[in-house]
């Protein structure tokens, strides 16, 4: 029967192993392949205001972006591909809020230089290679 | 209750209640949104509401887990906390912040990262309320040689906690770098350290309730802490499926995220075989309902429904769909909100010296909230694999299918409603418990000690 010293051992043991695999492979991540995969060439400075300008509005408090955040309004990693930059845009720097079929977005009336900063964040994670996210529809209507 | 300074819990779990109230209205807002009733828009839109809800419940579960601590390592110590001044600046600096946090997310104050919606700034109040909170707690640890496996466990859970905390800091210009340590903070927390102090806890209150040998709690609080490392460390893959991540997370996250209700199914092998060991009832029979509750359904809510959807091929249909929030909700509620409620009921009498053990009102709330809960999930559940069906498998468009699931958050509503009643007995039943005072030392129903950790 175990003792509790072997199942201390197990704990531990455990933990430290799987915690340095855990790090191994993060660090694999992060240093060859999440740059490859996200193109980090193309993170340009209008990419970078346009993120903090998403975060700083919490954008992720309505929407999800590569499947992450709340379920209250439409993914965006494609939305560029889906609707078209000009839509956006529109969207972003419109006075009056923005209510397709009733349900209502803040109305942040950014600037135009705001909205194509915008659209330079969402453009680039339209971009990424998510391993097939978003999936394509495999029911046909 | 055996020291004086163990009241300060009763405090922390005041806080808890007072936030979890809040929380709820919060989540009324948001749902009434869903069913397409949103006029508070102007005033908290459903990006506030969200942020407000998720971090209520973040601060309400530290808040219940602090409290659990300083009620719990004094006891297991055998000493008086170092600080009772300090814990209650603690206690307030940590009310401050959260109120702070909240009235910015309704000010446009905040960062747009999923539950670490506490802007920069504010995160170093955290750390440092944090801070003082672990001084505290290690200094009463190490002022005495009496360190158990329970009160280390617990404090392990409590640090590594504190230091998961910091990678959610750091500034990234990539979203998906910024998104792979925010799941640092996230996952390792849930799934993985705040399962240490849910072992903790939960160990804790098996030996006061059943009586069962303390080394034979223990023994098996090991193993269970364990499988929650082994499965839940590289489990953090499932996070890392569609994020602009290495295809490999597929793999590892599917196999060790699968892996990971063994853990759970553990601790509710652990808390059920422990109760049918004990040869005697405790009076606190409501305490043990919890005990069992948090064990149980914890299994069902962060095992189960984890599981249902943690696979990759299945996940990429279910990703960022309300399928999430039926997982999220019973996972939280199972293994964390019924266990600091376990805490509370269990400590509540021994601190104010009121046996209220056995009434109908708690049993009340247990009860109703359960049911609520269970009610909600399901409606979580019909909406989120319609949405999947309509939205992810056919191609519907996100608002029209959004329509379609207006009803199901009618039934959640109503679930809700059952589900406050049920946590609105709660309530009152602490406030009739009334206020800690010393004349409770020492009248507390104790099984004896069978051997000492």
């Amino acid at each position: 029967m175990l003792s509790k010293k072997q199942a201390r051992a197990f704990f531990l043991g455990g933990t430290v192993v799987f915690f340095l695999i855990f790090l191994g492979l993060s660090w694999h991540s992060i240093s060859t392949e999440i740059p490859e995969q996200t193109n980090e060439e193309n993170l340009t400075d209008a990419v970078v205001r346009g993120k903090k300008l998403f975060d700083s509005n919490n954008c992720v408090g309505c929407h999800t972006i590569m499947g992450e955040g709340a379920y209250y309004a439409p993914e965006l990693t494609k939305v560029i591909d889906r609707k078209g930059e000009a839509y956006v845009k529109v969207v972003l720097t419109t006075k009056e809020p923005w209510a397709p079929r009733g349900r209502k977005m803040v109305a942040y009336g950014f600037t135009d230089e705001e909205a194509n900063d915008i659209t330079a964040f969402l453009t680039w994670v339209g971009n990424m290679d998510l391993n097939g996210f978003p999936a394509e529809p495999t029911i046909k209507r | 209750m055996t020291y004086k300074s163990q009241k300060v819990a009763y405090w922390f779990f005041a806080l808890c209640m007072l936030l979890f109230l809040l929380q709820i209205t919060y989540g009324f807002i948001m749902a009434f949104a869903h069913a397409g009733f949103d006029g508070l828009h102007d005033f908290i839109p459903f990006n506030a509401a969200t942020a407000t809800h998720k971090n209520l419940l973040v601060v309400w579960l530290l808040s219940g887990f602090m409290g659990a601590a300083y009620y719990i390592i004094p006891e297991e110590s055998k000493t008086e906390l170092v600080s009772v001044k300090l814990a209650y600046l603690q206690l307030i600096s940590l009310a401050v912040v959260g109120v702070v946090a909240i009235i910015g997310f309704h000010l446009n104050y905040w960062e747009g990262r999923k539950f670490l919606e506490i802007p920069r700034p504010l995160d170093y109040l955290v750390v440092i309320n944090v801070l003082l909170f672990l001084y505290l707690i290690l200094a009463t640890l190490f002022k005495t040689k009496n360190r158990t496996t329970t009160s280390m466990v617990l404090t392990m859970g409590l640090v590594f906690a504190a230091l998961l905390y910091l990678p959610g800091m750091i500034w990234f210009d990539s979203q998906t770098m910024d998104s792979f340590f925010r799941w640092w903070v996230v996952h390792l927390w849930v799934e993985g350290v705040w399962e240490l102090i849910m072992g903790g806890i939960l160990a804790y209150l098996l030996i006061k309730l059943t009586g069962v040998d303390r080394e034979v709690i223990e023994k098996w609080l090991y193993v269970i802490v364990g499988l929650t490392f082994l499965s839940g460390i590289l489990g953090t893959g499932h996070h890392f499926y569609y994020i602009g991540t290495p295809k490999y997370w597929l793999m590892i996250g599917g196999i060790f995220s699968a892996l990971e209700p063994l853990a759970f199914l553990g601790m509710a092998l652990f808390a059920v075989n422990m109760y049918r060991k004990s040869g005697r009832t405790h009076p606190n029979k409501l305490a043990m309902n919890w005990t069992l509750g948090t064990a149980i359904v914890a299994f069902a809510g962060a095992g189960l429904l984890g599981l249902a959807h943690t696979l990759p091929s299945v996940n990429l249909y279910t990703h960022g769909t309300l399928v999430t929030a039926m997982h999220g909700h019973l996972a939280f509620w199972g293994a964390y909100g019924m266990l600091v409620l376990a805490m509370i009921t269990y400590s509540l009498p021994n601190m104010t010296g009121r046996k209220l053990y056995d009434n109908t009102k708690g049993l009340y709330a247990f009860w109703l909230s359960n049911i609520g809960m269970v009610g909600m999930t399901t409606a979580f559940a019909a909406s989120g694999v319609a949405q999947v069906y309509l939205e992810r498998r056919m191609g519907l468009d996100f608002m029209e299918v959004q329509k379609e699931l207006e009803v199901h958050f009618y039934v959640l509503i109503a679930c809700a409603a059952l589900f406050t009643i049920g946590i609105l007995m709660f309530i009152s039943n602490f406030i009739a418990y009334g206020r800690p005072t010393d004349e409770a030392i020492g009248t507390e129903i104790e099984f004896e000690a069978l051997t000492s950790g």
